[in-house]
């Protein structure tokens, strides 16, 4: 791989940061390329079960938002028992007792069927908060924070909120959550490139070939962060060179990085090294994406 | 009969490390159950043979039969998930239908099948310490509730079978559904935490569950020399919870090399870590002869 | 009056199943008639989600009015008291463990969920 020289602005772009599992180095990656940036950058964090960026940010959040998602409610005095909403339920969401229908909207998937159903309109549609969005500020970093209600058990609709935040007049940085199920697919869907972070040891290559595999569904471009390059062995790099899949970054595996993360710190503060190589990263991609080859 | 199940809130911990490393400790006294099938690792580390693999289905998925599809387009706005592309040709993208049937319902041609959808398979299989039971996910699916009792329930049946003291649980990630699926009537939780901010704030959540749920839980905190600090906050903490601690792991590159190596650290020989691990077993071993189950 | 035990086996000398929602059987012992049927749990087992509302469901048409069981979840708590269920936690081994503590009034019934249920 060529790299260029560092350049002062990164073209405005969706660059996704995933891996297949958690523990990897996804946050911290994430946290660090928004540091490294030396234009106005925007970070949503889209781990929204476990949003952490934050944490290595301290930003000032200005404003919270509820993320509502569509539930059905209904009158009592319409129902006529008849349980044709229960029996289409595919979320076993709705109970259909000979007196009583009982909604339990925590499982409820939004999808409005049960609505068409009703034979005698005694359903509706009511908005119901399952999360938050807030956004704050630290130096040149935007930071949206999305956070699924504790007792919410489904992430995308918060995640789609959080990328509707997107303005594509920024470089924007989307810290996905790990896993290839749909949680990551939704926020990874529409990114203009992925990072996907590893580490090279068999676990780290077995959850990087799902991560591949579901990117290569998803047809989008990516390359690959190796993240303690030092450790473990060359099975991760062999792959990638038989699937030729471009090391984009190599990260040595130092203990003052696990030292730092365990009390809060940054990749930045242990690596300083680091941040032109993150900045020459940037620039590749950035490059790639106005026609260039990686 | 007792059932152990291993789990760590956030990924990354060493999780599936340290319960392949109690699997060898066991000394085939355990049947194995992996229910970390978001990312199944520990076959990697068991090097099982399959004897029996059976496919796994939950939930529907849509799907048009093009030759009764009139293209009518009606389905493309009810979807809700944007899952059905409109245009001259109208297909449903497996990956964004969330199977709730509402297109299946409302298509005037009845051109919408709502099969069963695959989502991966289990197996039955050997391993050099004896039978483990796991699962693969297919891309995109998810695991759930659902499966991680269908391998509990398995490993179950195998441990009967062959009259197996123990039952040793990878259990997966997070602290949602498929957690609450795994330890539900399981005689002993076993904590792996690492002393770090969103460790420790995991570790809160599940000290909340297994406490609910009234299971005896323990503790060990691997990697604790990153933060000794930390560590001894988190394992006071414990202690005032009614935890008990089965000692600490340290940070060895031994571990990784194991991983490497295909094999769990404790077959390494001595190392700082395996020396830890097998303490932590043993004095969970101990606990064990004294928590009186069901038979 | 017909009570209802969560079960892996067929019989009173089997075990009570610490689970609601995703407890293999139920066993529904009618007290007057001092007989038993078993009802299959297994369509619920294979729900991804909504188990214990599912479980809940079945178990409202067996017209039982007692649950005895280990823990249940907020969901099937309201479904089961909505339907006039009542509800009593149990730690016994064995359905005739049960069933005696039961009759001998040492269970309580359960005014709230004994599960948080779905913990994210």
């Amino acid at each position: 791989m060529r790299l260029s020289p560092p350049q002062t602005t990164v073209q405005p772009m969706k660059l996704a940061i995933a891996s297949g599992k958690g523990g990897t180095g996804k946050t911290t990656l994430a946290v660090a390329l928004a540091q490294a940036c030396l234009s106005p950058v925007h970070l949503l964090d889209c781990d929204v079960e476990e949003p952490n960026s934050h944490l290595f940010l301290t930003p000032h959040f200005s404003k919270k938002q509820p993320v509502t998602v569509a539930v059905p409610q209904i009158d009592e005095t319409l129902c006529s028992h008849c349980g044709q909403c229960a029996d289409f339920c595919q979320f076993n969401a709705i109970v259909a007792l000979p007196k009583q229908t009982m909604i339990f909207s925590e499982l409820c998937h939004s999808c409005g069927g049960c609505i068409r159903i009703c034979p005698t309109n005694a359903l509706t549609e009511t908005d119901k908060p399952v999360g938050t969005i807030e956004r704050g500020q630290c130096d040149h970093i935007t930071l949206v924070k999305g956070t699924l209600d504790v007792g919410q058990a489904m992430s995308p609709p918060v995640i789609r909120a959080v990328k509707k935040q997107h303005d594509p007049k920024y470089l924007t940085i989307i810290d996905c959550p790990p896993g290839t199920s749909c949680p990551m697919i939704t926020a990874v869907r529409d990114a203009d490139f992925v990072l996907l972070v590893t580490e090279p040891t068999p676990f780290g290559l077995h959850d990087l070939t799902l991560a591949v595999e579901t990117l290569r569904q998803l047809k989008l471009p990516f390359g690959v962060i190796l993240n303690r390059c030092d450790i473990g062995d060359q099975g991760v790099v062999n792959y990638c060179h038989q699937e030729s899949i471009t090391i984009m970054l190599q990260i040595p595996d130092a203990r003052q990085v696990a030292v730092a993360y365990s009390r809060g710190k940054g990749l930045l503060d242990a690596l300083p090294d680091l941040k032109p190589q993150l900045q020459r990263l940037l620039n590749t991609i950035s490059q790639s994406q106005q026609g260039g080859q990686i | 009969m007792k059932e152990i199940v291993i789990i760590s809130g956030k990924g990354g911990t060493g999780k599936t490390s340290i319960t392949a490393a109690f699997a060898a400790l066991a000394n085939k006294e355990a049947v194995l159950a992996d229910c970390d099938v978001d990312a199944a690792d520990m076959h990697l580390l068991l090097a099982p043979t399959a004897r029996h693999t059976h496919p796994f289905y939950s939930g529907h998925r849509a799907e048009i039969v093009a030759a009764n599809c009139s293209q009518c387009g009606k389905c493309v706005p009810l979807c809700r998930f944007d899952a059905i592309t409109s245009g001259p040709d109208i297909k449903i993208i497996p990956s964004a239908c969330e199977g709730c049937g509402v297109c299946v319902h409302e298509c005037p041609q009845n051109a919408i099948t709502f099969n069963e959808q695959r989502c991966g398979e289990w197996y039955q299989s050997d391993t050099r310490f004896g039978s483990l039971v796991h699962a693969r996910l297919d891309i995109g699916a998810e695991n759930s509730g659902k499966l991680v009792s269908l391998v509990r329930k398995e490993a179950r049946n195998l441990a009967l079978a062959e009259q197996r003291e123990l039952i040793l649980v990878d259990g997966p990630p997070g602290i949602g559904c498929p957690v609450i699926a795994s330890i539900t009537g399981a005689d002993v939780v076993c904590i792996i935490t690492e002393p770090t901010c969103s460790g420790q704030h995991d570790l809160q959540r599940l000290l909340a569950l297994t406490k609910h749920f009234e299971i005896p839980t323990f503790l060990t905190v691997n990697k604790w020399d990153i933060n000794p600090e930390m560590t001894a906050t988190i394992q006071q903490e414990a202690l005032k919870q009614g935890v008990k601690l089965l000692g600490t792991i340290p940070y060895d590159s031994e571990v990784t090399a194991a991983q490497v190596a295909a094999q769990t650290v404790v077959e390494r020989g001595d190392n700082s870590a395996a020396l830890a691990i097998t303490v932590a077993w043993n004095n969970l071993y101990k606990h064990l002869k004294l928590i009186n189950t069901t038979p | 009056m017909k009570i209802a035990f969560t079960t892996t086996g067929d019989t009173l000398d089997a075990e009570l199943d610490p689970r609601f929602g995703r407890a293999n059987r139920f066993l529904i012992y009618d007290s007057d008639q001092k007989n038993l049927v078993i009802i299959d749990n297994n369509q619920n087992l294979n729900a991804a989600q909504g188990a214990g509302i599912q479980a809940a469901t079945t178990l409202c048409k067996t017209g039982a009015t007692v649950l005895i069981t280990g823990h249940c979840g907020p969901k099937a708590f309201k479904v089961l008291t909505a339907a006039g269920v009542k509800i009593y936690p149990c730690k016994a081994k064995t359905l005739t463990e049960a069933l005696a503590q039961f009759n001998n009034h040492e269970l309580s019934e359960t005014r709230e969920a004994t599960n948080e249920g779905h913990w994210i």
